[in-house]
Order: structure tokens, then sequence, then C-alpha cells
């Protein structure tokens, strides 16, 4: 038993770890009312720039490159991401237009660019990517230590780290209210005198900065190059994560860990008696089904911010 | 109102152009001549009859895909599972094709109408969720486009094959490919599918614009409770518009699986028919005669990419920004509506 959580559980939080920093991006987006379906494309461009630097300025910085990578990926993505928020808050374009528009792009430019620069289709891959670490002490716990922190991704911690401090700034600090209070009911705080556009401004370039984290991160562990395949339907299940944690910080990281665990499960699963005659396809499939059912409020009823992808227009009723 | 019709017509065609003037910059700040770069998408797309006969089969999903998007949106419905419909619809219709002897007469139309029906049933579920249960269909659609991924490589490698990742081809008697159409075009791809497609164009006109049907689905997407209170049943037509839609999808690929590949193959990510079908859409303002257009143009674009890193070195990625910008200036019309109206009150 203790093999298989050995086995299983590491695995788990290194798949969780993009799926979280992207997912809480989500919650700061579609918690100001702006829909974004363009996840996907933020962690493409994350991925992008965290490669590339990793590549470029790996004798620069030697063995904090993979950390000033996932930062430069941060800046990048959420300069990216202003995109979004100009075409859904100030020209009032569809959300999901725009969020699909943002994937097309990001993978467009992430390819063009690999392209120009390195004349094929794929990226090297890199010399400095994140490693596995055993915590000290703590990896001397008997049971506890080996399961938890043994051969684990610091990242997967920094990202659970992430999902309490955004759970903080959204329900117990003032920014956190009227960034939620914009989503529910725009017009009410603007009567209050919050600004809309610059909440959601702010959300959006949030949503941007985490999304090239987790993509970043997902490079850096997981993939080690970048092609116009190293991320496919990652932003897409971290979207799923949002709505399966119900717009909560910490459900979103809940259900995040969740998809990890199932993931790893499809991975590793073929060692593990009980799972074997489960088909793989199964375990695949089920972040995607459970966000179905998790709407279609089998799971508990999941309501969307109120003003979630309606743009604000001042005046209008 | 006239005014307002240049204003639908005037929107594409100005994202077009700024973003073709966008991809020029683009070219030349990465150090490329545009005029080389243009003029090798040019010949790409419509060098020869051969590179024209290509431009054609690309464009023949594409016509359905847009159709599908933009079919629902008609209904205020926004079906981004047209990518999982066109997987659904791609594997019906190879199934069909493979798994069954009949003449051609029969063999062919019910390997069409099982893609058809594939792509409907995909887009029931998310239709029904939302008609009964208000879910909103975005994010169904998005799941659903998941699973038939997931799901159709395993019954490829499953159930079509044992353990192959591509099914064997069709028998021809259930195949759109066309010999004269192919010995015009220098022997390209092209076949019979662009006549389904154009086909489907007019039966959406038809729909939309002649029958009740049409009349209601337009009245349930600009205002649903006005329609509930003139006695129209909201559920249905949701449902009906999104079964239409994935239908419309499931036809995109029967293209692929009975036109263009004869098999299909286990994908490691999405066609993308689905997602470009959304800028057909948007480009051809949700209409069928500018959804076929808008196909044209993108198949072209697509077409033509092809021949940019040999032509000019340019990296065929560049039609994909291109293409994307030009959804953000559709999307942000707002903009350049206001732009416009500027221009014409200085002028007066």
């Amino acid at each position: 038993m203790i093999d298989i959580l050995q086995s299983v559980i590491p695995t788990a939080l290194f798949y969780s770890a993009p799926l979280i920093f992207t997912a809480l991006g989500g919650v700061f987006s579609e918690r100001s009312g702006v829909v974004n379906i363009g996840l996907e494309g933020l962690m493409v461009m994350g991925a992008f720039v965290g490669i590339v630097f990793n590549l470029t300025f790996s004798d620069v910085f030697g063995a904090w490159t993979p950390w000033v990578s996932i930062i430069v990926a941060m800046v990048v993505s959420a300069i990216f991401s202003i995109i979004h928020a100009v075409a859904s808050v100030t020209f009032h374009a569809s959300q999901v237009v725009s969020g699909v528009a943002i994937n097309m792009l990001a993978l467009g430019v992430g390819v063009y660019l690999t392209k120009q620069w390195y004349g094929k289709g794929q990226t090297d891959m890199v010399d400095q990517p994140f490693y596995t670490t055993n915590f000290p002490f703590l990896s001397d716990i008997p049971v506890l230590g080996p399961i938890f922190f043994q051969g684990i991704y610091i990242t997967s911690y920094l990202a659970i780290f992430v999902a309490f401090i955004a759970w903080f700034v959204l329900y117990r600090t003032p920014f956190g209210l009227r960034l939620r209070a914009v989503g529910e009911h725009p017009m009410a705080a603007d009567t209050n005198g919050i600004n809309v556009s610059r909440m959601r401004y702010i959300a959006v370039i949030l949503s941007g900065a985490l999304g090239g984290l987790g993509g970043s991160v997902f490079a850096l562990t997981i993939a080690s190059n970048f092609s116009h395949s190293t991320i496919v339907g990652q932003g897409f299940m971290a979207l799923a994560a949002v709505i399966f944690g119900k717009w909560h910080p910490l459900g979103a990281m809940g259900a995040a860990l969740f998809f990890g665990f199932a993931q790893s499960l499809s991975v590793v699963g073929s060692s593990i008696p009980i799972l074997q005659g489960v088909p793989q396809i199964f375990l695949l499939i089920a972040p995607y089904v459970l966000t179905i059912l998790a709407l279609a409020g089998f799971i508990g009823r999941a309501d969307a911010p109120r003003a979630n992808g309606v743009p604000y227009i001042k005046g209008n009723r | 109102m006239s005014s307002n019709k240049l204003f639908t017509l005037l929107v594409p065609v100005i994202s077009v152009v700024m973003g073709l003037l966008a991809g020029a910059i683009i070219m030349l700040v990465s150090g490329f001549n545009p005029i080389e770069g243009y003029t090798a998408l040019w010949n790409g797309a419509f060098g020869d009859s051969y590179t024209v006969g290509e431009t054609i089969r690309r464009s023949t999903p594409y016509i359905l895909t847009g159709l599908s998007i933009a079919f629902a949106f008609r209904t205020g419905l926004f079906n981004i599972g047209a990518e999982g419909q066109v997987i659904v619809g791609w594997l019906a219709a190879v199934w069909v094709g493979v798994a069954i002897d009949a003449p051609m007469y029969i063999h062919l139309p019910l390997a069409v109408i099982a893609a058809g029906i594939a792509g409907g049933l995909w887009a029931f579920i998310p239709g029904i969720l939302k008609a009964k249960l208000g879910v909103h269909e975005v994010i169904v659609t998005i799941m659903m486009n998941y699973i038939a991924l997931f799901t159709t490589n395993e019954i490829i490698r499953k159930v079509l094959t044992s353990g192959q990742t591509t099914t064997e081809s069709i028998s021809p008697s259930a195949s759109l490919a066309s010999e004269w159409m192919q010995s015009m075009t220098f022997y390209s791809r092209v076949h019979y599918g662009i006549f389904i497609a154009l086909f489907a164009a007019v039966i959406m006109w038809f729909i939309i614009q002649r029958t009740t049907v049409g009349y209601e689905l337009k009245s349930v997407g600009f205002n649903q409770h006005a329609s509930n209170y003139a006695g129209m049943n909201v559920s249905k037509n949701i449902v009906l518009s999104m079964v239409i839609a994935g239908a419309f999808s499931g036809l995109a690929g029967a293209m692929e699986g009975l036109g263009t590949y004869g098999n299909i193959s286990v994908m490691a990510s999405f066609s993308n028919l689905g997602f470009d079908g959304i800028a057909v859409a948007l480009l051809g303002a949700n209409t069928a005669l500018g959804v076929v257009f808008a196909a044209f143009l993108f198949g072209a674009l697509k077409e033509g990419a092809g021949e940019m890193p040999t032509g000019a070195g340019i990296p065929t990625e560049l039609v994909d920004i291109i293409i994307a910008l030009i959804i953000f200036f559709v999307a942000s019309s707002y903009m350049i509506r206001w732009v416009i109206l500027r221009f014409k009150k200085e002028g007066k």
C-alpha cells in the first residue's frame, strides 16, 4: 500500500502543480467577470518563454535558471494577457471569442518564433530543468516522509502555497472583495466607486501571470522542450478545475490536485493491482466527465459568478 | 438600416485587411520580404490547378464547421464543441465506410448520414443540459471535445484495429473521391464533398430565413423570455439548434474521413477544424453566404501557408497568427464601428 502511495502521490503532485497555478489564474479572471478560455494560450506562452529563456540564459544564471525562467514567463504572459483584457473589457468583444483568439495567437507566435530562432519545429531539451528534491528533515519522517517529501518538485508545494495566498487575497482583503463585487454585480460596484474596468484588467493580468507560471512550470518539469504539442489541453483542464472547484481558489486547487491524481493514475496505474482492470481511457476522460457532472448539479451545484462573461457597459441596465 | 448592412460588410473586410497588414509588419520585423511572402502564399493557394484543387479541398470542412458554429450562434448558443463533433462524425463515417458492404448509392449516403447523426448526438448532450438544467454550453462542449478525442483514439486502437494507429481505408463504395475533379486539378485530393458543403449552406439559409423552425430559433436567440411568452418552446429550440449544429460539424468529419483521407488515425491533439470554424463563422457574420466566403478565405490562407517556407523561408505559423489577429479585429468590431462613426461625423 505504501509503495503504491509512494509512486502515485509524488506523480499526482507533479502533474497538479501547473494545473493549480493556471486554475488560480482562471479563478481571478472569472471572479472579476471575465471568462478566460485563453488559459490554454497563456500556458503556451508561459511554456514558450520559460523554455527559450532557460535555453538562452542557462550559462548566466546556473542553477537558478529555472526560477528566473518562470518569473520571466510570468511577466511575459501577463503582458500578453493584456490583449485579452483590451478586447474583452475595453472593446466589449465576446470574451469567449477573444479567448479562442488568444489560444490561436499564442500557439502561432510560439511556434513561429521557435522556427525562426531554432530553425525547426521544436526547441532542444533544456539544460536546467527543475529537479526533484528530498526535503531535509521532513523526508525522514516515517511513512509520511517517503510519500510526501521524497523525490518531490518544490514547485508542487509552491503551487499549494500560492493557492492559499490567492484565497487570502480574494476573501480577506478589500481588493479581493472589490474583485468579487465586480464579477457579481458590476453596476453596484461601479456605484460604490469601484473602477470596474481597472479591476477587470488587473484580474485578467493576474490570470496571465499565473497561466504563464503554470505553463512554464509544466514545460520545465514535465516537457523539457517547446513544440506545438507541448501544451495540449492542460489549459482547458485548468479551466475545468476552476469550475469543478466552484470558482473558489481552494476548491480549484483541490480539483487540480484531483485531476493530477487522475492523470498520475493513468500513467502509473498499470503497476497498481486494483487498477489493472480499469481501462486507461476512463482515467483519461475522468476530469472532463466529472466537470460536466459537477455543472449539471450531480455533484453539488456549481454557480458561476453572476456577471461572468458579460461586458460591462456604463449606463446600460 | 442600409448603414447597418454596410457595417456588417465593412467590419470583416477591414479586419481581413488589417490582419494581412499586421502579417506584413511581422514579416518585416522578422527580416522577411512581405511581398515575397504574400506572393508565395498566393502561389501556394492559387498557383496552379493542383493548388486550387487543394484549396477547395481544405475549405470544404471549414464551410461545414463554420455553418455549425454560425447556426448555433443564431440561437444564442456558442458551439465550441465543433471540434469534438468533427471527430465523432469522422469516426462514424469511417466506421460505416469500413464495416459495411453495400452498393455505392446506399453506402455513401449511409456513411455521410452516420457522420451527421454522430455529430448531432454529440451536440445533443450539451443542448439538453443547457435546456433542462441551464448549464453553460461553452464549458460542456469543451469537455465533450476531450471526451471525443480520447474515446475516439481508444476506439481506433481497440475496436477498429488491434492496436494500430490508423484504420484500414474505407471501401470505394463509401468514398467521396471524384476522378473527374481530380484529373481536372492534376490529381489533388479535391472531392465531391464540396457540393455537400455548399448544399449544407443552402439548407442553413433555407432553415433560418424561410421556415417557421428557423424563425423560432432566431427568436430564441434574440430573447428567450419573449419567445417563451409568445408560446415557443425554448428548451426544444435550444436542443434542436445544438443538434443541427452538431450535424453540420459531423458532416465536416465525413469530409475528412470519406474524402480527404479515407481513414482515421489516432490523434495526439485536435484537428483545429472546429476552432478555425469559429473564426469562419465570426468573419462570415453568422450567415450562410458569409460563411462560404470566409471558409474559402481561410482555406486559401491555410493552403497557401504551405508554400511560404519553401517560397520565402517564412514559417507557416505566420498564417495562424494572421487568422488569430483577424478574429480579434472582428470580435472588437466595437472599435471599428467607433472609428467609422468618427470619420462619418467629421465628414459631415
